[in-house]
């Protein structure tokens, strides 16, 4: 029997016993429907993260006060010390380094922020003029901070958009003043609406520089010194020249941590591919129901074809053609119902796609590969005893049936 | 043509051993029409199965053609079916799904013949079986009568040496019973050594060579002395 015979006689029989057939397509197109989406999901929440972090800046290393380390005790917590501060000296220190290309200091706080009669609290950065270009910021309106010595505690002010528009309405809000907590502060610019960014809405801040801001909020720390490095290449020079700068300027104790964005976006990448990866696994079991559900199936569909079978060898099947043919409705059925999965997991994640415009989703390429051979081989796995099975039938008991 | 030596079988019911076929020896000469008459349960089927090598002696010898077919692997066997042996069945056995022409050309797709003469064979005796206009009927659309022309067909289509048929007439009425006879006997003509169980003498007793089966046993055989 040649090998197009086989595949025509088995679907015909798949066509023969059409509810069967449907039924057992649409559990294994649920499967594979549901690992597509499913993994589309996980691959579309990867990318957005990735591509929210990457919006955050190039080349990014990042100071933090603290050692966030599980090594020990540091002799100083024994004497009730706490870490000490990242102050605005460090952050000039750094420029020392020549992988570093420029720096913004950071510091935060919340304030009243009010124009005559509207008022509102807002989040208050202070930070320098650098921080527009290693932020990738885009101004709206006016100009941003100017580039003067960080030390200097100059009244400006930059608003957010949503700001703006909560303190300014239609009146002109740069040249105007607004006043944040006791001070008052020229608008020098607005920036560019961009909405929200890793749970941090640039359209409801208000920037000051970092020694005005030391001075609202009485103190001398920063939260963050962001460092933008020369290049790629030198990002790792970059974090080791910091670490060693600030090292030296805190008497030799290790109380900061510096990090790069790409060892963030490293860890981000593997905590949310491990995610697709486990949710996809979890599909993937539904489509091992869905094989076991075809080895029932089959079995039934063997037992009610019984004289068949019988006929099939009483004219000549060799027990090896019977399987064959068992095998070819298995495969056939598996492919053609993943296939038809593959195509619902697609339309599912377009749609989900659709509702959530801002979620790039879609199923990646290893996951549909992984999706469609599993589907193929639990289908093809678990008919295996059936074909046996059938193959094993005595003829004479098979056609004595009625 | 067929060579049964001493052959015997049993088969287990329940825990006792029951012998279906007891020592039985018989030599059908090529072309021979040949009926089996008996009681239910006298063996007649197991000793047409064994002919048909559906089921296996647990002793003794069958030379088929001179060949020693009792040895064979089943591989082996289902290609001594599917070249020499065609089956008529009591229950016609076709598939349902498949139309008549195809129920026809299953045994030459299993055999792998060429597509071409495949459809060439069969429009043939579809022809010849006045079946050309039923050609794409479904079994279940066909007569009785009609059915058992298209499993005819399809136990000849392989042109076999031998022809086992099994009860041929038991579903069908008198007259078609005996339009389905006058077309297997037209096959001996041509040379086809035709094996005929039944418990109908008036069928039985038109065979050239009638043998009785009772208990195991053959207890008459019109051609040995």
């Amino acid at each position: 029997m040649t090998l197009t015979d086989t595949l025509l006689f088995a679907s015909g029989s798949l066509r023969g016993a059409r509810t069967r057939t449907l039924l057992m397509m649409l559990a294994m197109a649920i499967g594979v429907a549901a690992v597509v989406v499913l993994t589309a999901l996980g691959e579309g929440a990867r990318r957005y993260v990735i591509g929210e972090f990457s919006s955050l800046g190039t080349n990014l290393v990042i100071v933090l006060p603290g050692r966030s380390e599980t090594s020990g005790i540091s002799p100083g917590m024994l004497v009730g010390q706490i870490p000490r501060e990242l102050v605005l000296d460090d952050a000039q220190a750094l420029l020392r380094s020549n992988a570093i290309r420029r720096l913004a200091p950071l510091s935060v706080g919340s304030a009243q922020a009010s124009n005559g009669a509207r008022n509102r609290e807002v989040m208050v950065l202070g930070s320098t003029a650098q921080l527009l270009a290693i932020r990738h910021m885009e101004m709206g309106e006016g100009q941003f901070l100017p580039d003067t010595d960080a030390r200097l505690a100059s009244s400006v002010c930059v608003l957010g958009a949503k700001i703006r528009r909560e303190l300014f309405a239609n009146e002109a809000a740069v040249g105007g003043w607004v006043k944040l907590g006791d001070r008052r502060f020229r608008v020098s610019g607005v920036l560019k609406e961009q909405g929200e960014s890793m749970g941090f809405n640039t359209d409801e801040l208000v920037i000051i520089p970092v020694a005005s801001a030391h001075q609202l909020f009485n103190t001398q720390a920063l939260l963050r010194i962001l460092i933008e490095a020369k290049g790629r290449d030198e990002i790792l020079r970059a974090r080791s020249e910091a670490e060693s700068i600030l090292l030296a300027r805190h008497s030799g104790e290790r109380d900061v941590t510096v990090i790069t964005q790409d060892a963030i976006l490293a860890t981000f990448d593997r905590i949310l591919r491990a995610l697709t990866l486990a949710v996809g696994g979890i599909a993937a079991i539904s489509l091992a129901v869905a094989g076991i559900l075809i080895m029932n199936v089959m079995l039934i569909a063997i037992a009610q074809r019984t004289q068949e079978i019988g006929l099939l060898k009483a004219i000549g099947a060799p027990p090896a053609q019977i399987r064959k043919l068992f095998f070819a409705e298995a495969a056939l059925l598996s492919l053609v119902s993943s296939l038809a999965g593959w195509a619902l997991g697609e339309i599912g994640s377009f749609v989900i796609g659709r509702a959530y415009p801002t979620l790039p989703i879609g199923a990646p390429w290893w996951a549909v590969l992984a999706a469609l051979a599993t589907a193929l081989g639990t289908g093809i796995l678990f008919s295996v005893m059936p074909a046996r099975r059938a193959a094993k039938l005595d003829p004479v008991l098979a056609l004595a049936r009625r | 043509m067929i060579r049964l030596e001493h052959v015997k079988r049993s088969f287990t019911v329940g825990d006792q051993p029951v012998a279906a076929l007891r020592d039985i020896s018989l030599h059908i000469a090529a072309g021979e029409y040949v009926s089996i008459m008996g009681p239910s349960g006298s063996g007649k089927s197991t000793l047409l199965n064994m002919i048909g090598l559906l089921d296996r002696p647990d002793a003794g010898l069958y030379l088929l053609a001179g060949q020693d077919v009792s040895q064979l692997n089943e591989e082996q066997q289902a290609q001594v079916r599917r070249d020499k042996i065609g089956f008529v069945f009591q229950f016609f056995h076709l598939v349902p799904r498949l139309t008549a022409a195809m129920n026809i050309e299953l045994p030459l797709i299993l055999a792998g013949v060429d597509p071409q003469e495949r459809k060439q064979r069969v429009d043939e005796l579809l022809a010849s079986y006045g079946l050309t206009n039923r050609a794409d009927h479904r079994p279940e659309q066909l007569s009785g009568g009609q059915r058992q022309r298209v499993a005819i067909a399809r136990a000849t289509i392989m042109r076999p040496a031998v022809l086992l048929a099994d009860e041929p007439t038991g579903n069908l009425d008198r007259a078609t019973g005996r339009e389905v006879m006058a077309l297997l006997e037209g096959l001996t003509e041509q040379g086809v050594t035709l094996i005929l169980v039944t418990h109908d003498h008036e069928i039985g007793d038109r065979a050239q060579r009638q043998l009785v089966m009772v208990d195991g046993q053959l207890a008459s055989d019109t051609r040995q002395p």
